[in-house]
């Protein structure tokens, strides 16, 4: 029964038809510079809806400041973002958030102490619309509770951590606070989901298990996912476009399979041949 | 509790439990973090739709439907439903690769198949171009698939939104379809995993179920108000028994997990009165409770080591309703009280009035630490062929080392051979599609060979000792075991490897390795200088010890009738550790006997002679590769053995 032959015969053919007509997401001409150091510098690439977009590029080569950049965080010196066709260039990272942006962090976020239920939970807080008077009575309070707790439940069954549910998440293996800091941050319920390395630090099935979850997202949702990722392995696999910086600069852009045998590209991660 | 005997088939029963029960619970799953609940008229009512949508599909008498995930209603509900349209459920295990897979759909010329959720559709539309029968295929959980355009692929709901429609268009089908099955019809295929070749599918018929069942039913006195948790593999035929047949004839509600990793926290919120589980499931329970004891405050500590000590001491005669001394039943009184209630309660045991392990033996420990809380846990002894019931450990009288006297309705035997055979309502029908395998396991009268040899002990309870295959006799016709042997030997700390002869002998012999560890820690508190392994294997000291051992081991031995003439009488200590590298061991340290016969001839000669020394010569590896020369000039020493004697229990 231990027979290693793969099937070579598959007639069902389960590859979605992905086309994109919508743009999402606008970034044009964007400058930043720390003092002397340009972090980026004329990088302009789009977004459409529903489509997932990666970032790449070898280290320092303004990944996160360009995540950054999209989250609020920092302030352009020059260029413009719009979202949905308007300029956004100047929101703060609370407006962008309300917006529908949500985030996750390259140095995990989460508050150890508290259960990963309760991590989610904080997730909610963009969505709740409450006042004084419904959070200090009882029930008023008690229904606000149930109905954000149903929405928090769904995200965990969705991301298969039932079994951590209630455990605090600073005792959580590395590879599931990453989940469940995916799960903060889908409970934001965005339109846009900005993911700054959710795989590194991971072994191959974490790896695996973690581009299934984004794919599933992708999917279900219809969310919009914009990935920062090192490994250009998972990105290539998933992305539908990708745009590669280096030095601060966008060095290519396109589909995956363009931007895989880009020189620039071959150069900025294999170095001068 | 009475069963009419008209309820001759699953389909029969649940409909019926429309009209007995329609309000109680019937089934249960965690989803979202909240118990959902159905009661059996749901459960009658949802079966009876999903049956029609699978008839709207084309699904007829004797079609197979397969069964591949975790533990969920709506598969527990497939099984009902193609049983009801004189089909037949094949489960299957939701681990198995596509492989395992393919080969079992195909065994069982399967035409439609019922799964969880994407991983097991991915692995059913990988194998299905390579399984020309297979039809159609329906899922429960849709979540990835919403892009899968497979046009024999659907969704669970659309199965009952069709069963709707025909149930409305064919009124009366269903029940003509259910009325047409008896008895005598196939009930499910189970296929055995087996160790080596393919796995061969048991077909167990309505009646070989439903007679076990009912038998055991009245033996533990099960009724609708039990509690029972699913969480056993679906293809598995304890699984099928416990949280399907029994559910279904006593009416009782069985619980569904969220996924596998929060079983036993699901436990103990559910609370289950009847739980069945192998002994890894106590074990991990065991270790959970004993490393959260070493992180609990002192106070906690000491209270649980010292009620733990008295529950050792009168925990098992109060459970087994014997006299205990009244101080004893007042300490256990307030032990209840401050340590093994909170202790049940969070081990999800509170309510437990019945457990079942089996598979493999448990160690004694374990099993008595759970029996010493009041947990009344047994162990039974069965097989898939079988309808699981062999032996099962009655309440009064459980040994832990036995399997309890054979099940009521079951005949068990002892070949002279030394296999096990029973007979039983239980009997399987047949493998399908396999005549010779039907015809080398089971008799032209129906006794079935189980492959294990073992052997009923003075009270008639059954002691498995090893697989048949492995067990051999004296001269005089004694049974030895030697696994059995070697393993009780090894039991001692001080015994890292033994080897016993007796097969065509008169009596029985042993090689041992001492534990160099655990032998060398002792000589150095005791003062005993030594250079090597072979200098601490020769001392006289270590030699006394080991017989004390073996000593102990024959005691134990001489309890039992059946293995009193396999005590040991001559043993010797090994001047090398067996050694892998050497061919003595596999790799997985299993004892190599035909190579042990081969190098060690002239000890084994020693041992069936009157001389009180062996002499050896061999070849041995060095750690680096080099070979070298080994002589040796070892002792020989006789060990006392003991008279059969009936042991006070």
């Amino acid at each position: 029964m231990n027979s290693t032959t793969t099937p070579d015969v598959q007639t069902y053919e389960t590859e979605r038809v992905r086309e994109f007509t919508k743009l999402i997401l606008e970034v044009e001409g964007i400058f930043v510079s720390f003092g002397g150091v340009k972090a980026l510098q004329d990088v302009s690439f789009s977004i459409f809806e529903s489509e997932i977009f990666s970032i790449i590029g070898p280290n320092g080569a303004g990944k996160t400041s360009m995540l950054n950049v999209i989250s609020g965080f920092y302030k352009a010196s020059a260029g413009t973002i719009s979202f949905q066709g308007n300029d956004r260039t100047h929101a703060s990272p609370e407006q962008v958030a309300r917006m529908g942006f949500a985030r996750t962090f390259q140095n995990i976020a989460l508050f150890k102490g508290m259960s990963t239920l309760d991590n989610i939970m904080t997730g909610r807080i963009v969505k709740v619309k409450s006042n004084f008077l419904k959070e200090a009575f009882y029930f008023p309070a008690l229904a606000q509770e149930v109905e954000q707790r149903e929405y928090v439940e769904r995200i965990i069954d969705f991301l298969e951590i039932q079994s951590i549910r209630k455990t605090p998440v600073g005792k959580l293996p590395y590879g599931l606070q990453k989940r469940v800091e995916l799960g903060r941050a889908l409970a934001m319920d965005p339109k846009i989901l900005l993911l700054d390395e959710p795989m590194a630090g991971m072994n191959l099935e974490e790896k695996e298990d973690m581009a299934r979850f984004v794919l599933d997202v992708n999917d279900e949702f219809g969310t919009t996912v914009v990935l920062i990722e090192h490994d250009m392995g998972v990105v290539m696999d998933i992305s539908d476009h990708v745009v590669v910086l280096d030095h601060g600069e966008r060095i290519a852009y396109g589909v995956p399979d363009d931007v895989r045998n880009n020189k620039d590209v071959i150069r900025a991660y294999l170095g001068e041949h | 509790m009475k069963i009419d005997p008209k309820l001759d088939t699953f389909p029969k029963l649940l409909m019926n439990r429309k009209v007995l029960s329609p309000d109680s619970p019937a089934i249960r799953e965690k989803d979202f973090g909240i118990w959902q609940t159905w009661n059996w008229a749901h459960v009658c009512d949802e079966v009876r739709n999903l049956a029609c949508g699978l008839a709207a599909a084309g699904f007829r008498r004797g079609d197979k439907l397969a069964i591949v995930g975790d533990n969920r209603p709506r598969l527990y509900w497939g099984m009902a439903a193609a049983q009801c349209l004189g089909g037949i459920p094949v489960p299957l295990y939701q681990d198995s690769v596509v492989q395992e897979m393919e080969y079992v759909i195909n065994h069982a010329d399967v035409r439609f198949a019922l799964v969880e959720d994407q991983e097991q559709v991915d692995k059913v539309l990988e194998l299905a171009p390579k399984c020309p029968k297979l039809e159609q295929i329906y899922y429960d959980d849709p979540r990835g698939l919403a892009h899968y355009t497979p046009k024999n692929l659907h969704t669970y709901d659309s199965l009952i939104e069709d069963g709707v429609k025909f149930n409305a268009g064919n009124p009366g089908y269903l029940d003509s379809e259910i009325t047409k099955g008896s008895k005598s019809d196939i009930s499910v295929i189970l296929y055995t995993s087996g160790t080596t070749g393919f796995p061969k599918g048991v077909i167990l018929t309505y009646h070989n179920i439903l007679a076990t069942v009912i038998n055991s039913i009245e033996f533990d006195s099960l009724t609708e108000k039990e509690e029972c948790l699913a969480y056993l593999p679906m293809a598995w035929v304890g699984d099928h028994i416990f949280s399907y047949a029994q559910s279904y004839v006593a009416g009782f509600c069985v619980s569904c997990p969220e996924s596998g990793e929060t079983v036993l926290h699901d436990m103990q919120e559910i609370g289950p009165t009847y739980f069945f589980s192998p002994p890894r499931i106590f074990e991990n329970i065991l270790t959970s409770v004993l490393v959260r004891m070493e992180d609990a405050t002192w106070i906690k500590r000491k209270m649980f080591d010292y009620f733990m000590g008295v529950a050792k001491r009168c925990g098992v005669n109060i459970l087994e309703g014997r006299s205990v001394n009244p101080i004893d039943r007042l300490l256990y009184l307030i032990g209840k009280v401050v340590v093994y209630g909170p202790l049940k309660n969070t081990m999800g045991f509170s309510r437990m009035r019945l457990a079942y392990t089996a598979g493999e033996a448990i160690g004694p420990e374990i099993f008595e630490f759970f029996r010493s809380l009041g947990i009344n846990i047994k162990q039974l002894y069965g097989q898939t062929e079988a309808s699981v019931y062999i032996t099962v450990q009655t309440d009064d009288k459980v040994k832990p080392d036995t399997c309890g006297p054979p099940f009521p309705g079951v005949d068990v035997k002892i070949s002279d051979a030394g296999e096990i055979l029973y007979k039983s309502p239980g009997v399987f029908k047949s493998y399908y599609k396999n005549p010779e395998a039907t015809l080398s396991t089971r008799t032209g009268d129906g006794w079935v060979f189980t492959g294990d040899a073992g052997y009923f002990d003075d009270d008639g309870h059954l002691k498995i000792i090893d697989r048949v295959k492995d067990v051999g006799k004296l001269n005089d016709g004694t049974l030895f075991a030697p696994k059995f042997l070697e393993n009780k030997l090894k039991f001692f700390p001080q015994i890292r490897e033994a080897v016993t002869f007796g097969d065509g002998r008169d009596y029985v012999s042993a090689f041992i390795n001492v534990d160099l560890e655990a032998v060398g820690n002792w000589a150095e508190r005791h003062n005993v200088a030594y250079a090597s392994y072979q200098e601490l294997a020769a001392n006289p000291e270590v030699y006394e010890m080991i017989r004390t051992c073996i000593e102990k081991t024959n005691q134990d031995l001489s309890a039992d009738s059946e293995i009193a003439g396999s005590q040991i009488k001559r043993f010797l200590i090994l001047h090398k550790e067996l050694d892998a590298d050497d061919g003595e061991l596999t790799r997985t340290r299993k004892v190599r006997r035909r190579i042990i016969n081969e190098r060690f001839t002239s000890l084994i000669d020693a041992l069936y002679s009157d001389s009180s020394r062996g002499h050896i010569e061999n070849v041995v590896t060095f750690e680096d590769g080099r070979k070298g020369t080994m002589i040796a000039d070892l002792e020989i020493q006789d060990v006392s053995t003991f008279d059969h004697m009936k042991m006070a229990s």
